[in-house]
């Protein structure tokens, strides 16, 4: 955190420095807009050289494996790959083959930490100012509570956040349709707890995240969205009444209609497009981590 | 064959389990003509006519019986052959193996059967062929279970894709019954486990993989359980194949105390390995049945330790390099395990468990044999001479590299196991040696 800071101020010129006409390569599997491009900026912004491979326009459509894609790409000097990847755990795979330091832009339903960082990020600048520049640690986030509503099931966004912001000492509630949200999931780790209703989970949060359905992942899962919007849809009313204070999260893609309506995320206590911004910061510490280019830092 | 035409083989000062006969002590073997002609404390063989094998120090017991293997041929000799699937079975004490029908074609004919067994396929260990229970393993259409038989075959089975319908199921256990032949299941309600990788619960949750319920396996178990005793035939005889879940082994225990002739094998990886081994999606810890619970994995060692579990069977399942090193849910089920079988057993059975090696050796041998009514896994007098030497307590570390099959994916890689298998005679045939100064009598 410390280390985006600094990043993000520094003097662009200087940051251009620290991975000047190095490689980086881009690998999506998966259409991404947000996660592709801030990462994309951040590596640019380093001063790498960036190329983008995508699953439609390469030998991928071929059948090339991932193996073969990652060891083309080391032959071409790539030195960092970041991956986005549909099979969870696909960046332990190209770890291993490649040997090359992965940056996971979010595999399968498994994990997608820069989008975690980046909404700690966001929830510090907004509830913890005074940490945004300096250490922090287990209790940083102590009275904390993020809700987090929706496709549990299917989101790597949920179990990067919920894995990491305990962590902090944040307590994380889940919230959505036993279809969607598994009994199982408060078992992945500490400072998690199921609550299925959506008014009742909302008091005494100060963080409200909304997740997208995950209609691509389905996987021949039947839902009610009538019933889903009328009991977890997040609309100004509910906000109003039970969270009128709470900072209103969403990794995007949203789908305003369903999950969320205009007026939330449009509305005052949104903090989405912070969010977004807040990604080029993590990310391009990220890069700078992964190729040995991170900023000597003066511990608080 | 020495100047009276007659072959000879003194296998002497060993320790000999036979846990068919229940021997356990310090004996002498002889060999003539491919049989055992006599097991005594004290033998005097006429030494111009009898070759000595010295087994002094080392365990002297029947070649072992593997009732589950994928041998691949015909159809995938890339990832396996039946020479080379039986040499890795010789060098890992087994001188019989099942091999399931799930081949290239599939062996659905006494055809195929009769060509799996054929002299040309230079088998090392005897290959004992399972036939297919429904045409192409379909579930649809039975196939010739008489022919089958007749050909060679010693049971039915359409193994990694279950028989889900009732009615199939029912049709299959009663020609079987019929023709005298055991039903193996897969058990696994396939409609439970579309698109998944592993063991369902907070593990799969967290590494975002979907998860095979217990119930997929337990709720083919009980049904299959039902079918039998609603069929009420005394030679029917249904067996499950890799027994991973608490709550099957339990339907298995229950259909046993009620008198049904219901029997199971377990995998060495599952009573040795939990779902903690997928942590880092390393696809050689993917299998169907996935690896389970420490929970689960108790059961078996305790299914094993009470008698419940009728065998040791590894299912072995080799694939390319290429097909497991892919992205996890993408990779095949399955990991080879003739030569991990025996050291796996008792470094966990024996060693952490007490089990004794007579009872150890009986689940690897004696006990998988009667279960498919196969004339081996015994040193009796007048047995065929399937024969191992085992250094019960010496250890050593299993190199994959190493590995006689012609695929490497075990996840048991740089594994130190005790028990090294000396030497492996099929029907007086040295089949796997370690020592080359033992010469081919």
């Amino acid at each position: 955190m410390q280390a985006a800071s600094f990043l993000e101020k520094e003097d662009p010129l200087q940051r251009a420095h620290r991975l000047a006409k190095r490689r980086v390569a881009l690998l999506f599997y998966e259409s991404s807009t947000r996660t592709r491009t801030s990462f994309e900026l951040a590596a640019k912004g380093l001063g790498a050289d960036t190329t983008l491979v995508s699953a439609l326009s390469s030998s991928i459509e071929k059948g090339e494996s991932l193996k073969d894609t990652g060891l083309t790409l080391r032959a071409l000097g790539a030195e960092c790959i970041i991956l986005r990847h549909p099979n969870s755990g696909a960046p332990y795979l190209l770890d291993r083959v490649t040997h090359l330091p992965v940056l996971n832009a979010g595999d399968g339903m498994h994990a997608h930490p820069s989008q975690a960082l980046l909404d700690l990020r966001t929830i510090l600048h907004r509830l913890r100012p005074e940490h945004t520049n300096a250490e922090i640690d287990e209790s940083t986030l102590a009275g904390v509570t993020v809700l987090i509503t929706g496709d549990i099931l299917h989101s790597r966004v949920a179990r990067s956040n919920a894995e990491l912001l305990p962590r902090l000492g944040a307590r994380v509630i889940l919230c959505g349709p036993k279809a969607l949200l598994p009994e199982c999931a408060s078992e992945i780790g500490p400072g998690i707890a199921i609550e299925r209703n959506f008014a009742h989970a909302m008091r005494g949060a100060q963080v409200v995240m909304m997740l997208r359905i995950q209609k691509e992942r389905l996987a021949g899962l039947e839902l009610n969205l009538n019933d889903y919007i009328a009991h977890y849809q997040l609309n100004a009313e509910r906000l109003a009444e039970n969270a009128p204070r709470a900072l209103v999260m969403h990794p995007g893609p949203m789908i305003r209609g369903m999950e969320i309506t205009s007026e939330v995320a449009d509305g005052p206590q949104s903090v989405i497009e912070e969010q977004v911004r807040h990604g080029v910061a993590v990310r391009t510490a990220l890069i700078a981590r992964a190729l040995d280019a991170m900023p000597e830092l003066v511990s608080a | 064959m020495s100047s009276n035409d007659v072959n000879r083989i003194w296998i002497k000062g060993g320790h000999l389990i036979d846990p068919a006969t229940k021997t356990d002590g310090p004996r002498d073997l002889l060999i003539e003509n491919g049989r055992i002609a006599a097991v005594d404390t004290k033998l005097n063989a006429n030494p111009g006519d009898v070759q000595v094998i010295d087994a002094t120090g080392l365990v002297v017991t029947p070649g072992l019986v593997d009732i589950h293997v994928h041998l691949r041929e015909p159809g995938q000799s890339y990832k396996e052959t039946i020479a080379s699937g039986t040499a890795a079975a010789a060098a890992g004490g087994f001188t019989s193996v099942a091999a399931m029908p799930n081949t290239i074609p599939v062996n659905d004919s006494a055809e195929i059967t009769r060509w799996m067994q054929a002299p040309e396929r230079d088998a090392r260990a005897r290959v004992y062929p399972i036939g297919a229970a429904t045409v192409g393993s379909m579930g649809a259409t039975l196939t010739n279970y008489e022919a089958l038989r007749d050909s060679g075959a010693v049971a039915v089975s359409d193994d990694g894709k279950p028989i889900l319908g009732d009615e199939t199921m029912r049709a299959v256990l009663s020609a079987a019954a019929a023709a005298g032949l055991p039903v193996i299941q897969h058990a696994e309600d396939t409609r439970l486990t579309g698109g998944c990788s592993m063991n369902a619960g907070p593990l799969a949750f967290r590494l975002g993989l979907r998860g095979m319920p217990v119930e997929a396996e337990a709720g083919i178990v009980a049904r299959d359980i039902a079918l039998l005793r609603e069929l009420d035939d005394d030679r029917a005889h249904l067996h499950v194949a890799h027994l991973s879940t608490k709550k099957a082994l339990d339907h298995v225990r229950a259909a046993r105390h009620s008198g049904l002739h219901v029997t199971c094998e377990v995998t060495p990886h599952h009573f040795v390995l939990t779902e903690e081994a997928v942590d880092e999606y390393d696809a050689h810890a993917k299998m169907n049945p996935p690896l389970r619970t420490v929970e689960d994995r108790d059961a078996m060692i305790e299914g094993l330790l009470d008698g419940t579990i009728d065998c040791i069977a590894t299912d072995h399942a080799p694939h390319a390099a290429h097909e497991k090193e892919q992205e996890f849910e993408r990779a095949p089920n399955g990991i080879t395990g003739l030569e991990t079988s025996l050291g796996l057993s008792l470094a966990v059975l024996h060693r952490r468990h007490g089990m004794s090696l007579l009872q150890i050796l009986a689940l690897l041998s004696a006990r998988p044999a009667a279960l498919l009514g196969l004339a081996a896994g015994t040193l009796a007098v007048g047995a065929t001479a399937d024969v191992v030497l085992l250094a019960p307590e010496t250890e050593w570390a299993f190199r994959a590299s190493e590995s006689r099959s012609r695929s490497r994916n075990t996840p048991f890689d740089g594994w130190s196991l005790p028990g090294k298998v000396r030497l492996t005679m099929r029907e007086a045939r040295i089949v796997h040696r370690e020592d080359p100064s033992i010469r081919q009598p």
